[in-house]
C-alpha cells in the first residue's frame, strides 16, 4: 500500500507536465486528491481496527516484484499512518481550492500585481506537476522506515516545493524561493551528517540504519555518539520544522507563497519535518536517553514559542503573522513532545488540529488577499461587510487556532499544559502560559482590526468569494471543533498507538 | 595500501584552502569539482579491494561530481553573464585564516570524538574542515552560484565523514541521495537563472526586501 500510495501521485504529477489542458489537468489534480485520500483512510480504519496485524499481513502480501524488499523500505507505523492521514485530507482540500484557484488566476491574472509588482505566473502545468510530486514526497516521509530514506524524502519535499512558492513570478517571492532553498537544503546536509552518527553509534551491534534494526538494537548503541546524532538531526529537521532559531527561512516563505502552497507547507511540510525529529527522539527513548533528547525538544520548543510571540507584536503582515503562528504551534508541538507521556498524545492531537486549522486559515487569507490585494494589515478593515462569509471563516479560524473551546488545539494545549504541571515543571509551564496569552492579545488585536475596523475609505463593492475556495477552509474548521468535542475512538487508537511507539520521555 | 588514501585527503584539505582564497568564479566552481572527485575516489583506495558494487558507483559519483554539476554552474555562470569576481563579504586573507581555523578546531574534535579507529590518518578532520569551508562559501560569498558551490562542498565533507566513519548505507539510499543533490543543483541553477533575469545580477544582497525589521516601509 505504502509504494501504491507513493507512485500514485507520481505518476499523476508525470501525466501534469504533459497534459496540454488546463481542465483536465485540475480534474486530474483532484481525482489523484482523492484517491489518495481514499485509500490512506481505508488504510488507517484497518489500522485502527486490527492493527500491527493487518500491517504485518500487508507486508507479506504485497512486494512488487520489480522492488523486492520494498516493505523494508517503505511500511506504515502509527505515527506514519497518523501523518499520511493529515497529509493526504490536507491535499484533499488543497485540490479543491487550488482548482478553483488556477481557474480565477487564469481568469485574472497579473492584475493582483502588489506594491507596484507586475507580475505572470509560473505555467499552471509546473504548479500542478510539482504539487502532486510534493505529495508524493510526503508520503514517501511517512512511510520511510530508513533513516537514510527518511532523509532523502525529506531532501525531496524541500525541492518540490520550491518551485511552488515561486508560482507568482516576481522579486519578492523570488527572494523567499532562493531562502528557502538553500537554508533547508543546508540545514538538511546536518540532519545526513545526524544519521552518520547514528550509524556510527550502532556499528559495533550492527543495528544499521533502519529503524527497526535501531529500536531493537537500541540497548548497545553508543550514548556518545547517538547524542551527536540526535543534536544533528534535530537541527535538521529543526531547520525545516520551523523551530527558532532556525526558523528564518519559515515567515518569508509562507507569506510569499500563494495561499494554498502556504496551507500545504504550514500544515502538512512542517509535520514531515516534525516526524524526523520524531524519529530521532523514538531512537533516543529507546536507549534511554529520553531525558536528554526531552530537554533539548522543551528548550527550542520554549524558544520558539517566544520568538513566535514577540515577532507577531506590531506584525505588519497578515500572512507574517499565521507563518509566526506557525512557529509558535511548532515551539508547543515540541514542548509536548519533549515532555512525554500524555505530552505527547496530546502534541501529536495538536499537529492533527494545527494542521487543519492553519490549512483553512492560510485559505482563508487567501480570499482576503483576492478581497484587498493588498497582505498589509493596516489597509485591511472592515472585512466584515466587505465580505461577510470571508469574515467569518477569518474569525472562526482565529478563535480555533488560538485554542478556544471546544477547538481540538484547546485540548492538545491543554494536556500539554497538565502534562507539564504534573511533572512539577513549573517554569516550562509559567512560559509556556504566559507567551501563550501574548500570542493570543497580538493576533486578537490583528484580527479584530481586520475583521471589525473602519476602512479609510468607503469600500468599492462587496466581495464574492468562490464557493469552491470556501468549502475546504469551512470543512476543516468543522472538523477541528468537533475534535475537540470528541476524538473517534479510531483516532484515539491511532493516537495512543503512535504516542506510545515514539514513546517520549520517562 | 594507506599513502595514496593519505595523499588524497591532504589533497582534499589543500583544495579546500584554494578555495577559500579563489577569486574566480570559474576555477571555484573547478576546484570544487575536483575535490569531489579526490572524495569519491577515496572509498577505492581506502577499503583495498575494490569489488564491482564500488567501482561503479565510485564512477558514478565521479561522473556526476566531476562532469555534471561544474558543466551546469558553468553554464549557469555563462546564462547569467556573472562578472569574473568572486566579490567576498570579507578578504581572502580572513578567509584562509578562518579556513585553517577551521582545520586546527576540526583535528581538536577529531581527536575528541569517540569514532571508530580509522585506517586512514586525518580523515575526520579533513572532512569537517570541508564542511567548514562550505559553510565559510556560503556565508561569505556574494553571488548565489557560490552559495551553490558551498553546499556542494559541504556534500562533499559530509560524503567523506560518511567514509569516515565506515557507515555503509544501503546502494538505494545512496542513490536516494545522490539524486536529491543532483535535484538541488538542478533546481537551484534554475532559480539562479530567475535572480539574474528579475535583478540584472545574481547578488544575494540584493536579496532582502522580506524582513520583520524594518520599519514604516512595505514588507
Amino acid at each position: 500500500m505504502a509504494v501504491v500510495l507513493i507512485v500514485l501521485p507520481l505518476l499523476s504529477g508525470a501525466a501534469a507536465f504533459l497534459l496540454r489542458d488546463d481542465a483536465a489537468r485540475r480534474r486530474l489534480l483532484l481525482w489523484t486528491a482523492w484517491l489518495h485520500f481514499l485509500l490512506t483512510a481505508g488504510r488507517i480504519l484497518a489500522y485502527g481496527r486490527w492493527g500491527w496485524a493487518y500491517s504485518v499481513a500487508e507486508g507479506f502480501r504485497e512486494t512488487p516484484f520489480w522492488l523486492p524488499g520494498a516493505w523494508e523500505w517503505f511500511s506504515f507505523d502509527a505515527p506514519g499512518l497518523l501523518f499520511l492521514g493529515v497529509t493526504s485530507l490536507l491535499f484533499l482540500g488543497a485540490a479543491h481550492y487550488a482548482a478553483a484557484y488556477l481557474a480565477e488566476e487564469k481568469r485574472d491574472p497579473g492584475e493582483k500585481g502588489e506594491n507596484g509588482f507586475i507580475f505572470n505566473n509560473a505555467p499552471e502545468a509546473v504548479f500542478s506537476g510539482c504539487l502532486l510530486f510534493f505529495l508524493s514526497a510526503m508520503t514517501g516521509v511517512a512511510a520511510a522506515r530508513h533513516l537514510g530514506l527518511l532523509w532523502a524524502a525529506v531532501e525531496a519535499t524541500t525541492l518540490l516545493s520550491a518551485p511552488l512558492i515561486y508560482f507568482h513570478r516576481h522579486k519578492r517571492s523570488l527572494e523567499a524561493t532562493w531562502k528557502y532553498l538553500l537554508i533547508c537544503s543546508v540545514g538538511i546536509a546536518l540532519a545526513l551528517m545526524g544519521n552518520l552518527f547514528m550509524g556510527a553509534a550502532g556499528l559495533r551491534g550492527g543495528a544499521g540504519l533502519h529503524l527497526d534494526g535501531l529500536l531493537a538494537g537500541a540497548e548497545g548503541l553508543d550514548s556518545q555518539l547517538l547524542k551527536a546524532a540526535f543534536i544533528f538531526l534535530f537541527v535538521g529537521y529543526g531547520t525545516k520544522m520551523g523551530l527558532a532559531p532556525f526558523h528564518t527561512w519559515l515567515p518569508d516563505a509562507h507569506s510569499e507563497a500563494p495561499a494554498v502552497v502556504s496551507a500545504l507547507l504550514s500544515g502538512a511540510l512542517l509535520n514531515c519535518a516534525f516526524l524526523g525529529v520524531l524519529r530521532a527522539a523514538q531512537v533516543c527513548g529507546a536507549a534511554g536517553l529520553a531525558d536528554f533528547s526531552g530537554g533539548i525538544l522543551v528548550l527550542f520548543g520554549l524558544a520558539s514559542l517566544v520568538t513566535a510571540a514577540l515577532f507577531m507584536l506590531g506584525q505588519r503582515d497578515y500572512k507574517r503573522m499565521l507563518a509566526y503562528s506557525s512557529i509558535e504551534h511548532m515551539g508547543i508541538l515540541a514542548i509536548g513532545a519533549g515532555l512525554g507521556g500524555r505530552a505527547l498524545y496530546g502534541a501529536l492531537l495538536g499537529a492533527v488540529g494545527h494542521s487543519l486549522t492553519k490549512a483553512g486559515l492560510f485559505f482563508a487569507s487567501g480570499l482576503v488577499l483576492a478581497a484587498y490585494r493588498t497582505k498589509q494589515i493596516k489597509d485591511v478593515k472592515g472585512l466584515l461587510r466587505r465580505s461577510p462569509a470571508v469574515a467569518a471563516l477569518w474569525l472562526a479560524g482565529f478563535l480555533l487556532i488560538t485554542g478556544t473551546p471546544p477547538s481540538g488545539i484547546f485540548l492538545a494545549k491543554f494536556v500539554i499544559l497538565k502534562e507539564a504541571v504534573a511533572d512539577g515543571r513549573w517554569a516550562v509551564a509559567g512560559v509556556y502560559l504566559f507567551f501563550l496569552a501574548v500570542v493570543f492579545a497580538a493576533m486578537a488585536k490583528i484580527f479584530i482590526e481586520t475583521t471589525f475596523g473602519e476602512p479609510a475609505q468607503e469600500p468599492e463593492r462587496r466581495f464574492e468569494p468562490p464557493r469552491a475556495m470556501v468549502r475546504p477552509a469551512l470543512f476543516f474548521f468543522v472538523l477541528v471543533a468537533a475534535l475537540g468535542l470528541r476524538v473517534p475512538s479510531w483516532l484515539d487508537a491511532v493516537l495512543n498507538l503512535a504516542a506510545g511507539a515514539i514513546g517520549g520521555a520517562r | 595500501m594507506n599513502t595514496f588514501a593519505e595523499l588524497t585527503i591532504v589533497l582534499i584539505i589543500l583544495l579546500n584552502m584554494a578555495m577559500s582564497v579563489s577569486g574566480s568564479l570559474a576555477s571555484c566552481i573547478r576546484l570544487a569539482a575536483a575535490q569531489g572527485v579526490a572524495a569519491g575516489l577515496l572509498p577505492l583506495m581506502a577499503a583495498g579491494g575494490a569489488h564491482g558494487r564500488a567501482v561503479a558507483f565510485a564512477a558514478f559519483i565521479i561522473a556526476l561530481k566531476g562532469l555534471v554539476f561544474p558543466w551546469l554552474m558553468l553554464r549557469a555562470r555563462e546564462l547569467t553573464g556573472a562578472r569574473k569576481e568572486i566579490d567576498p563579504l570579507i578578504g581572502y586573507p580572513a578567509s584562509i585564516t578562518l579556513c585553517l581555523a577551521a582545520f586546527a578546531a576540526s583535528a581538536w574534535l577529531g581527536s575528541r570524538l569517540p569514532l571508530p579507529e580509522g585506517g586512514v590518518a586525518y580523515i575526520v578532520p579533513a572532512s569537517l574542515a570541508t564542511i567548514f569551508t562550505g559553510f565559510l562559501l556560503i556565508t561569505t560569498r556574494v553571488k548565489a552560484i557560490t552559495q551553490v558551490v558551498g553546499y556542494l562542498v559541504v556534500e562533499n565533507g559530509v560524503y567523506i565523514f560518511g567514509l569516515a566513519l565506515f557507515v555503509e548505507q544501503p546502494l538505494m539510499v545512496e542513490m536516494a541521495i545522490l539524486l536529491d543533490v543532483f535535484v538541488a543543483v538542478f533546481v537551484m541553477g534554475i532559480a539562479i537563472f530567475h535572480i539574474s533575469r528579475e535583478f540584472d545580477h545574481i547578488d544575494t544582497d540584493a536579496l532582502s526586501q522580506l524582513s520583520d525589521w524594518r520599519r514604516g516601509e512595505e514588507g
